[in-house]
């Protein structure tokens, strides 16, 4: 079905290519998941098959990719569009119309497909991705699953043979995640339709994929196999890989219920592990009172009530429009609260402004680029050492203590998204503020940058920082966090230490921990390197 | 009938013969009655949406324009009449300007004759606000021919980026304070301009290639000397429609350059769109149909603007009142009936559905 023969791909002004000799046949009805660290080239590898590389990207392609006979060379991009469905990275911004079913509609029309084709296609694309109930709704009320399943039934209703998909889930939360590879599944298994698809969540893709691409980066040749094969020593994988390497099991497990049934003389030697002590805190930094907070007529809050103390790192999680981000942007005092009170150190966060409102509390926003605006990383630096009133130079050596890798005169917007976060938190950390907020920090982030991140996180903590992150990551959570805070409808539904809310939860509960958890309330290791450190207390 | 948005061109076409009939008469008890016809039905039939509140809008923009023809009046125009209400102190400018007056005496003549053509303009103005509020714009782009679509598309994609860039410049502004910088005055602004910017550019890239990706842009051969011919055709067309519309409009240009220059013009277009439409291969989704309503409206149109040019040829009295000697003005029946033939759409044409789900939560809270 797609064919590559020997493609490189060199953007224009690069030293070397992006991708060298391609070699890659992938057939008709499989799966394949391309996988590699960020900025590898998954996503020019992706857009090579429908030839927005290099139509759209500009640079050269040598070799030649053909996608069911037909040559990239001489068909653009528009002309595959009746054989190639492209769902891009953020659905939002590819939204040409206003409302789902016109957007359904859309590449019909382009297509020229007579309307009364274009009808029945759009009636079945809705009952297939289950969006019948928001057929006439805007694009924009829309919330992020119902978003992404519009994208992919826009391109579905042309009736493409291949889909190819730009880490579809990345923005989910974990409900509206599984809801999305569902479907997917349907699509390949129901209409054979071939897919490609990117992801650095391995977690959940793994087991549905027929074959995997990883894609090393640095014109590197690309390695291609089954999963089991692949996962057996790449850089990128899931706990439950890394689990089974370590328990050296044959084949590899690639699902939570493959492990498990490998697992019975792990979780035996694991079953008198002792529980975790409780970490030390100090003093409370945050106090959060019955506070209550909506847009408009809609609640986001219902009545939060929360304390945070110092060395303490929250995990604050639920989906989608639970009140998570409100939470966070009330605490720096971006909003006020319409009932009770939040305080930092005694004081109302909205009535502080500049220096004495970073010095005490700093958050990261979802969209990290959001705190930079200025066209070098050192400039930035330079800005963030004033804001701060620290001494000159400080957020540089900051920054270089946190990730040496980035180069003070690059542009921030060609930062990976691990090293932005990065330079947002060097940013944020250099006033030194007693509680530091994450809003989604791991969106986009593989695995080697996330445990970066989480060690980074555990340092500030125990420097004794306290740390709230919102997230759905639920490895993450369980690798950082010493508490978990749920939040459902605007209300804390769950609030403990993290092993007690995450293990035996089917939505929150790690990879390891679903795989050694036996009886409910036992106290078992939610993550590998809790796993490694138990054996070796017990050998 | 069921509840259904009637063709948005329908509603434009019931406009444009309510403004018709208003460009015809200074009257301001017909001006007065075609805006409370315009009103009555935009109350009627208009959907929930948030363009349908525009006729407010247009009629605020009518009064600006009223006081503006006075003011303007009072200060340059030679006065009519003699009745004198104010006299302002008045400017000799050099014999360049010779025929253009500064200040001196205002009369009560010019200034009813300043407010009917005021008055006509704003009623021509709520005319083109009913049609905004009853008529979809996003509807209304995709009703419009093959040729304008590139057109509609731009339209399109503009308008749905205008509340996604309000969204970014809050999220800066907030990302701003973050960092510990005020939002006020000039420098707040400039700060937030360049991400907002960077933004918005990154978004038109991704959309340029989601859209290409899905097809946009795919066209039929064309010979160069087809090409040129639609070029012609449109541009012809598009010169003669506008000598004709206003021949049509000035009571004062020759009659023949009106009515028969606007159907040539009309034609020779047509015939250009044709030719440039054959160039994409789009279909049309649902397109909305034309049916019973529609007519309505179509006949509505041309009973009401037909009538009003007829009365006007015919010189029938009271569509342009004496301002010099002021007398009240009349109210010919003749028009003051093809005027409420166009309110009869009120009753006559499907209501528009009522929308059937509320906004969801996490676009609020987004």
């Amino acid at each position: 079905m797609i064919d590559f023969e020997s493609v490189t791909i060199t953007y224009e002004g690069a030293a070397q290519p992006t991708l060298a000799d391609v070699n890659l046949r992938i057939d008709e009805g499989e799966l394949v998941l391309v996988v590699g660290r960020t900025g590898s080239g998954k996503s020019t590898l992706l857009r090579a098959i429908n030839g927005l590389v290099p139509h759209f990207t500009g640079g050269t392609l040598q070799g030649r990719v053909t996608v069911d006979g037909r040559d990239t060379r001489t068909h653009p991009p528009r002309d595959l569009a009746d054989l190639v469905g492209m769902v891009p990275q953020d659905p939002m911004s590819s939204f040409v119309t206003d409302t789902v079913e016109e957007e359904l509609a859309y590449s019909m029309e382009c297509l020229g497909i007579a309307p009364a084709v274009m009808r029945r296609r759009v009636e079945e694309t809705l009952d297939l991705l289950g969006l019948t109930d928001v057929r006439d709704r805007p694009l924009l009320s829309l919330s992020g699953g119902q978003r992404q399943r519009v994208a992919i039934g826009a391109v579905l209703t042309a009736h493409p043979r291949v889909l190819v998909l730009d880490e579809p889930t990345s923005a989910l939360d974990p409900g509206a995640a599984e809801e999305v590879l569902a479907t997917l599944q349907r699509l390949v298994h129901d209409l054979g339709i071939t897919v490609v698809l990117a992801e650095h969540r391995l977690e959940r893709v793994l087991e549905y994929a027929d074959r995997i691409v990883y894609v090393p980066g640095g014109a590197a040749p690309l390695i291609i196999g089954t999963p089991s094969e692949i996962m057996r020593d790449v850089p990128i994988a899931p706990a439950v890989v890394q689990l089974g390497r370590l328990a050296h099991w044959e084949p590899l497990p690639l699902s939570v219920r493959d492990a498990r049934r490998r697992a019975a003389s792990l979780r035996e030697r694991l079953a008198d592990t002792p529980e975790p002590t409780a970490p030390d805190v100090g003093a409370r930094v945050v106090t959060i009172d019955r506070t209550k907070a909506s847009y408009g007529e809609i609640p986001a809050l219902r009545g939060v009530t929360l304390d945070v103390a110092a060395g303490e790192v929250i995990a604050l999680m639920g989906r989608n429009g639970a009140g998570k981000s409100t939470l966070l942007s009330t605490l720096v005092g971006l909003r006020r609260p319409d009932a009770g009170t939040v305080r930092i150190d005694g004081l109302d966060p909205a009535a502080l402004t500049g220096p004495k409102l970073i010095g005490r509390i700093g958050l990261v926003p979802q969209e990290s680029t959001d705190l930079l605006g200025r066209d070098t990383v050192a400039a930035e630096c330079q800005d963030a050492d004033r804001d701060a009133q620290v001494p000159s130079g400080s957020t540089a050596v900051l920054l270089a203590e946190l990730a040496p890798d980035i180069s003070p005169d690059m542009h921030p917007r060609d930062l990976s998204e691990g090293q932005r976060i990065t330079l947002a938190l060097a940013i944020i950390l250099v006033a030194s503020p007693a509680v530091i907020l994450l809003d989604e920090p791991t969106r986009g982030l593989d695995y080697p940058t996330k445990a970066r991140l989480a060690q980074i996180l555990r340092d500030l903590a125990a420097r004794g920082h306290a740390v709230v992150l919102a997230t759905h990551d639920v490895e993450l959570a369980a690798e950082v966090a010493t508490r978990v805070v749920v939040l459902a409808d605007g209300e804390v539904v769950a609030d403990g230490p993290t092993a007690h809310i995450v293990v035996g939860s089917p939505l929150f509960a790690p990879q390891v921990a679903k795989v050694l958890a036996t009886a409910p309330g036992q106290s078992v290791p939610l993550t590998v390197t809790a796993v490694q450190r138990a054996l070796a207390a017990t050998s | 009938m069921t509840a259904r948005l009637v063709h948005p061109g329908a509603w434009w076409l019931w406009a444009i013969g309510l403004a018709v009939a208003a460009s015809r008469t200074t009257n301001p008890l017909l001006l007065g009655l075609i805006i409370a016809v315009a009103g009555y039905v935009v109350a009627a039939r208009r959907p929930q949406a948030p363009w349908s509140r525009s006729f407010a809008v247009f009629l605020r923009i009518g009064l600006i324009v009223i006081a503006i023809r006075m003011v303007f009046q009072a200060i340059v125009s030679a006065p009519i009449g003699t009745t004198v209400l104010v006299t302002l102190p008045s400017l000799t400018l050099p014999d360049l300007f010779a025929g253009v007056r500064l200040g001196g005496a205002i009369t009560a003549e010019s200034m009813l004759a300043a407010f009917y053509e005021g008055l006509r303009l704003a009623t021509i103005l709520a005319c083109i606000g009913a049609a905004n509020s009853l008529a979809s714009p996003a509807r209304l782009l995709k009703a419009a021919p093959a040729a304008l679509y590139e057109f509609g598309v731009s339209l399109v994609v503009a308008v749905t980026f205008a509340p996604q860039l309000v969204a970014d410049l809050d999220r800066i502004r907030s990302a701003r304070r973050l960092r510990g910088r005020a939002n006020a005055g000039i420098r707040g602004a400039a700060g937030a301009a360049v991400p907002v910017l960077e933004g918005a550019l990154e978004r038109s890239v991704n959309l340029a290639a989601a859209m290409d990706s899905r097809g946009y842009g795919r066209q039929a051969e064309r010979s160069p000397q087809l090409r040129r011919m639609t070029t012609g055709a449109l541009i012809i067309g598009l010169i003669a429609v506008i000598i004709g519309v206003y021949a049509l409009l000035d009571a004062s240009a020759p009659t023949y350059l009106g009515l028969p220059l606007l159907i040539v013009g009309v034609v020779i277009g047509l015939v250009g769109f044709t030719l440039a439409g054959r160039r994409t291969t789009r279909s049309r989704y649902r397109p909305d149909p034309w049916s019973g309503a529609e007519w309505l409206l179509t006949g509505c149109a041309v009973v009401t603007g037909a009538s009003l040019l007829i009365l006007g040829i015919l010189g029938t009295p009271g569509l342009t009142p004496s301002v010099d000697p002021p007398v009240w003005p009349a109210l010919p029946p003749l028009a003051v009936l093809a005027i409420l033939v166009s309110a009869l759409p009120a009753f006559l044409t499907p209501a528009p559905p009522r929308p059937r789900v509320p906004l969801s939560r996490e676009a609020v809270a987004a």
